[in-house]
């Protein structure tokens, strides 16, 4: 089994959450999300993870090296409100052993 | 006032497959839906991408599914409120319920079955600090009828699939379309992209790209809009139009459901899930993705089970202590209340010579 990775949230509240997220489940950032339950059900991954809705956007922190961006979670994000230079949709954020370290805060629900 | 015997609030899959089980059990049903149009979730967010786990479709596209399912229920005639939100709920002295919309309709049942998804999809709308003086003064967040754009000066604004289409449809109607988006990239089907460049280089739609509405003219009225664009230089400037189209996509609020007096925990409805999904006020159920009870999942095909079982609590409400026996489609046909008939063929009995 793979190591599970330290990542942590900063939810809408305001409010710091170091988490361990496991590399073995073929999650993504807003999967974590749910399973912890830092955000209410119903507000975030409304489309199930297909970038097509930006519930899970979140502003990236830390400078871990993310993924790069795939067409379809730029072209959402070009339709999101908030959004920032360093906005980045949870979904499209694989938990990879790479994603050490990563330290996201949740964009405002819409 | 809509009469029926079931008003199933939400038509997404779970919604239109009760049409199908109340049918075979002689029960009426009228849907309510904020969207303009059947399908919920699948054909507002998705209808172009494919679903695998619908039993007996390795593969099936959620806006194909939406067909199938409205062609399964045809036959027992489902009434449908749509576009307009539920909104209130009264119980009446004879154990009834009567939901009023947003826009006043009113809809009276013995039973109520919410099967509402995430909630009503409400528009997205743009950061523009004056949008609200203009709603329903010249923006609209939803194309009902397009008629109403006839002749009319129509700016939309938006990079998806239906900012494309309305763009594409409305070129005929309107005297002048224009598109605005963000970004020179558009994230829609590849025959709604091609379509509307070829309408560009017709001059029937006006494209500016990379560009937003910042901001919108007029007294009591839309007259313009202000469209800032970054191409090259940045520039702002005013354009002058009749409607402004705001198509950011939907996203869905639980909304006025939630002051019903039901039981809510996690944005959904608690239902008793060892019997018939009723809500803790009788009378009324919570199906598919709105519910929730130990072990629940979001899907497609556990909604159908949910609303299956629904159906049978139905009855019992409307005809007490009637003794009713499950019945096979296969053996016992299908009665539309349209005067149709489906029926298995009859085995042919013939002796050899």
């Amino acid at each position: 089994m793979e190591q599970d990775i330290n990542i942590t949230i900063i939810d809408r509240e305001g409010i710091s959450h170091t988490i361990e997220a496991p590399t073995d489940m073929a999650m993504n950032l807003m999967e974590v999300v749910r399973v912890y339950e830092l955000a209410p059900e119903g507000t975030i991954g409304i489309c199930g993870g297909m970038a097509m809705c930006a519930s899970c956007q979140c502003y990236v922190l830390s400078n871990t090296l993310l993924p790069e961006m795939q067409d379809d979670e730029e072209a959402m994000l070009s339709e999101a409100f908030f959004v920032k230079d360093n906005s980045r949709l949870g979904c499209q954020i694989q938990m990879t052993p790479a994603m050490e370290g990563l330290e996201v805060k949740l964009a405002p629900a819409e | 006032m809509i009469k029926t015997d079931i008003l199933i609030i939400g038509a997404g899959p779970t919604g239109l497959f009760t049409v199908f089980e109340a049918g075979l059990l002689k029960l009426k049903c009228h849907l309510i839906d904020a969207l303009p149009q059947a399908g919920g979730q699948c054909t507002e967010l998705y209808p172009k991408k494919p679903i695998y786990d619908i039993p007996a479709y390795p593969e099936i596209l959620a806006g194909d599914l939406t067909m199938k399912l409205l062609e399964q229920c045809k036959q027992f005639e489902p009434g449908f409120t749509l576009g307009e939100r539920a909104e209130t709920i009264e119980k009446q002295e004879d154990g009834s319920f009567i939901v009023t919309t947003n826009k006043g309709t009113q809809h009276q049942a013995p039973v109520v079955a919410i099967a509402g998804g995430l909630g009503s999809f409400e528009p997205r709308k743009p950061l523009i600090h004056n949008i609200a003086d203009f709603e329903d003064k010249g923006v609209e967040y939803m194309i009902k009828d397009p008629e109403f754009y006839r002749d009319k000066k129509v700016v939309i604004a938006g990079g998806g699939d239906s900012a494309l289409d309305w763009s594409i449809f409305l070129s005929d109607i309107a005297s002048e379309v224009t598109l605005i988006h963000r970004r020179n990239e558009f994230r829609g089907h590849l025959d709604s992209v091609d379509k509307v460049q070829e309408l560009k280089n017709l001059g029937k739609i006006n494209l500016i790209t990379p560009a937003e509405v910042t901001g919108i003219v007029g007294d009591g009225a839309v007259k313009a809009v202000v469209v800032s664009q970054a191409k090259h230089i940045e520039k702002e400037f005013e354009l002058e139009c009749d409607h402004f189209i705001p198509l950011f996509g939907l996203s869905p609020k639980l909304g006025p459901i939630a002051n019903w007096g039901l039981e809510i925990e996690k944005n959904a409805i608690k239902v008793n899930n060892a019997l018939d999904y009723q809500t803790n006020i009788p009378g009324i159920f919570a199906i598919g993705d709105v519910n929730i009870y130990p072990g629940k999942l979001k899907l497609i095909l556990c909604g159908f089970h949910e609303a299956t079982l629904m159906c049978q609590a139905a009855y019992q409400i409307m005809n007490p202590g009637k003794r009713y026996v499950l019945k096979y489609t296969t053996v016992a046909g299908v009665d539309g209340f349209d005067g149709t008939r489906k029926e298995a063929p009859k085995a042919v009995v013939k002796a050899f010579d």
